[in-house]
């Protein structure tokens, strides 16, 4: 899968997210994404990183093998980069 | 006793426990590797299943846990996420105090 198509699954499935996301390994099926979400702020991290997974759907772990997350709400990612 | 029953008494009998490819002796993946050495650094006891073993562990573990990707890192019965989750738990310093499965707490 190229890189912008999970970004486009994932800007799909989670609306308002801003989202970046790399080929870690140049294969294709390892990627790395950092995705900012105002829908975030209620969520632990596990519920973050599931709601993600949930908008790659079916695509995770056989196109997409491996997915690095880094997710933020847009407060936490505006005092990260403070 | 039936493969999805064991899992879930694997999780809620073992405080710490991780499902990785490998063993935490041999880790055969690098995100399940992470997840070994962060543990290892924090001195803690934990029960290692080796999900290439099995591989109908990690499809029953990850409809059971709602995480579709391999390590998932579970203590005291709840899943805590994957290797990138335990990392930035662990940079963040709020890993211990998660991992203090000490009856007090």
């Amino acid at each position: 899968m190229e890189p912008n198509e999970l970004k486009a699954l994932i800007e799909k499935g989670i609306p308002d997210a801003k989202v970046e996301v790399i080929d870690t390994t140049g294969t294709k099926d390892h990627f790395s994404a950092v995705v900012i979400s105002k829908s975030f702020e209620e969520l632990s991290l596990v519920e973050q990183h599931q709601s993600v997974y949930k908008a790659v759907g079916r695509f995770m772990t056989k196109e997409v093998h491996a997915l690095q997350l880094k997710t933020y709400s847009p407060n936490k990612w505006a005092e990260q980069n403070s | 006793m039936e493969l999805s029953e064991q899992i879930k008494t694997d999780i809620s009998e073992n405080p710490v426990i991780i499902y990785m490819k490998g063993t935490k002796e041999m880790p055969m993946c690098g995100f399940s590797n992470q997840v070994v050495q962060i543990l290892n650094h924090y001195g803690i006891e934990y029960k290692d299943v080796n999900i290439l073993e099995n591989p109908e562990i990690r499809i029953k573990l990850s409809e059971q846990s709602g995480w579709p990707t391999i390590p998932q890192l579970f203590v005291k019965g709840k899943l805590i996420g994957g290797a990138d989750i335990a990392m930035e738990l662990h940079q963040k310093g709020e890993l211990l105090d998660i991992l203090d499965i000490s009856e007090n707490n």
